[in-house]
């Protein structure tokens, strides 16, 4: 299958007043359509900086990105960072009114996708009424409202408690399948990692380099709390544990 | 429909509520009496603080000569004008600060030194800058006012949150949408606060500005009357000043309450 978003030597450098930083060393990887892959490694190490690099909101030092025809961009962060000021469906309309694309025929997509998501009660209150796992759910059809070929999601759930955190990541990964996006999530908490992706990616520390890339195969797979019970499961925690220098 | 207990709970709120309010009016009325009083029995010289009967008297002076409306009107005139004029205009500074970063970085310190140092102080210049009259009074009150709002407000511009910004710029969002979307409406309460401060900032250049040039204003009758030793009509001043300050402050509130919802 054609891959949806290539990247080759990957090469980032920060430059601060106190010197140079070396973030990220040399990543290598590429995604398919429809695929998840999942990012994990030490906390620090560079990987909240790829996403920054491929949603342009920063330079790369070096390395190429080759993308498929004008594949879109939809980027999720660690905050939900829904507008207080805002209603639930003025949050969601807000990617398409800075992109410029509010057309009632958009707006009626977002309006479907809250009603799908459980969210059609709440169009008209304020995030300050909604619980941190709808909060989530919001942020993520405020992402999907633009209509983006590949999500980036930094560390989306780890704002949320352990028990919104499992319903929440099993909500949101339905919803990405069935949109039928593509998407790469970063993530510190391995066993979300592997109960979600595709495939693993697991960094060095810091300049991060690949250190190793693992395809999830389970054999019965389905929802995310579902893999965790899977007998292949505790294998691949305990390999990519392993991989990962965690320093305490 | 609530249960005994809360009713009873909800009473006791309002009961509290209430002495609070007696208590209040209470203190005022005991002071005004003690004042009257002791004017009265003349353990105080009326002659150097006045008494509540000689205010009014005072007062019902100046209504009669048609005077007080006039002072208390070009008293809120300007006030009005230097605090439109202070708002409005520390709102577009910090916005073109907040616009060019370098610019902004450039005028800090000349910023400070503009917010330390005492504006009383720039009077005199004023004065024979705009000359003696309403236009300097303004300026100074709009001076008072001004430097406060744009520290202020593009204090609250700067840190609005980064994860916000970030989040429009992966739509690449430009300046201006970024402006308009999130600085403005995250910096709306402090925009609010800096009115409130703004009202009295302009309420104190104002008077200030009339000490200075006494000509017209409740500035004028208190500064008037204390350069006769008239401390009844200084007194006068005062009061009205309070009264004039509480409303307009109350005018503020209210808008705030009607911004935000």
């Amino acid at each position: 299958m054609k891959s949806l978003l290539k990247v080759h030597h990957l090469k980032k450098t920060y430059h601060t007043k106190q010197g140079e930083t070396p973030a990220i060393k040399d990543i290598t990887f590429d995604l398919k359509p429809g695929e998840f892959i999942a990012i994990v490694g030490p906390s620090g190490c560079g990987k909240s900086t790829i996403l920054s690099i491929l949603c342009d909101l920063l330079e790369k030092s070096n390395g190429t990105i080759e993308k498929n025809k004008n594949i879109t961009f939809g980027y999720m962060l660690q905050q939900d960072s829904l507008f207080p000021w805002r209603t639930i469906l003025d949050n969601c309309l807000l990617g398409l009114e800075i992109t410029n694309q509010l057309t009632n025929e958009n707006k009626d997509y977002v309006l479907s996708l809250l009603k799908t998501y459980g969210l059609k009660d709440f169009i008209h209150s304020y995030p300050a009424n909604l619980s941190g796992g709808m909060r989530q759910r919001v942020a993520l059809i405020r992402t999907l409202a633009t209509k983006p070929d590949i999500l980036l999601l930094d560390e989306p759930f780890s704002a949320l408690d352990y028990q919104s955190r499992l319903a929440v990541s099993d909500d949101v990964y339905q919803i990405i399948k069935k949109e039928k996006k593509s998407a790469i999530m970063v993530t510190h908490d391995l066993a979300e990692a592997i109960s979600m992706a595709d495939r693993i990616i697991v960094l060095t520390e810091r300049p991060c380099q690949i250190k190793n890339i693992h395809t999830i195969q389970f054999e019965n797979r389905s929802t995310p709390i579902e893999n965790r019970k899977c007998k292949e499961f505790s294998k691949y925690y305990d390999q990519i544990w392993k991989e990962i220098d965690f320093h305490v | 429909m609530y249960s005994h207990e809360h009713l009873l709970f909800l009473k006791k709120i309002k009961k509290n509520k209430r002495y609070v309010h007696i208590t209040q009016v209470m203190i005022l009325f005991l002071f005004i009496f003690a004042w009257q009083l002791f004017a009265d029995l003349e353990i105080i010289n009326t002659f150097i603080s006045s008494s509540p009967k000689n205010v009014l008297e005072t007062i019902l002076e100046l209504i009669k000569d048609g005077k007080l409306w006039y002072h208390i009107w070009v008293t809120c005139y300007e006030t009005m004008i230097s605090f439109s004029l202070g708002t409005g205009l520390g709102f577009l500074i910090a916005t073109v600060l907040w616009w060019f970063p370098f610019l902004a970085k450039v005028l800090d310190p000349y910023l400070t030194i503009l917010n330390s140092l005492p504006k009383v102080a720039l009077g005199p210049i004023i004065i024979i800058w705009a000359g003696a009259g309403k236009n300097s009074i303004i300026l100074m009150a709009l001076f008072i006012s001004v430097i406060i709002t744009i520290m202020n407000v593009y204090q609250s511009f700067i840190e609005t949150d980064t994860y916000k910004i970030r989040l429009l710029q992966s739509w690449k969002a430009t300046k201006w949408q970024i402006y308009q979307k999130v600085i403005m409406p995250s910096s709306l309460q402090t925009i609010l606060n800096a009115l409130k401060i703004n009202i009295s900032m302009s309420l104190i250049g104002v008077i200030t500005g009339e000490f200075l040039v006494s000509k017209e204003g409740i500035g004028y009758l208190i500064m008037y009357g204390s350069q006769v030793f008239n401390l009844d009509l200084v007194m006068t001043g005062i009061i009205i000043l309070a009264i004039v300050a509480t409303i307009m402050y109350y005018m503020i509130n209210y808008i705030e309450k009607k911004t935000i919802k």
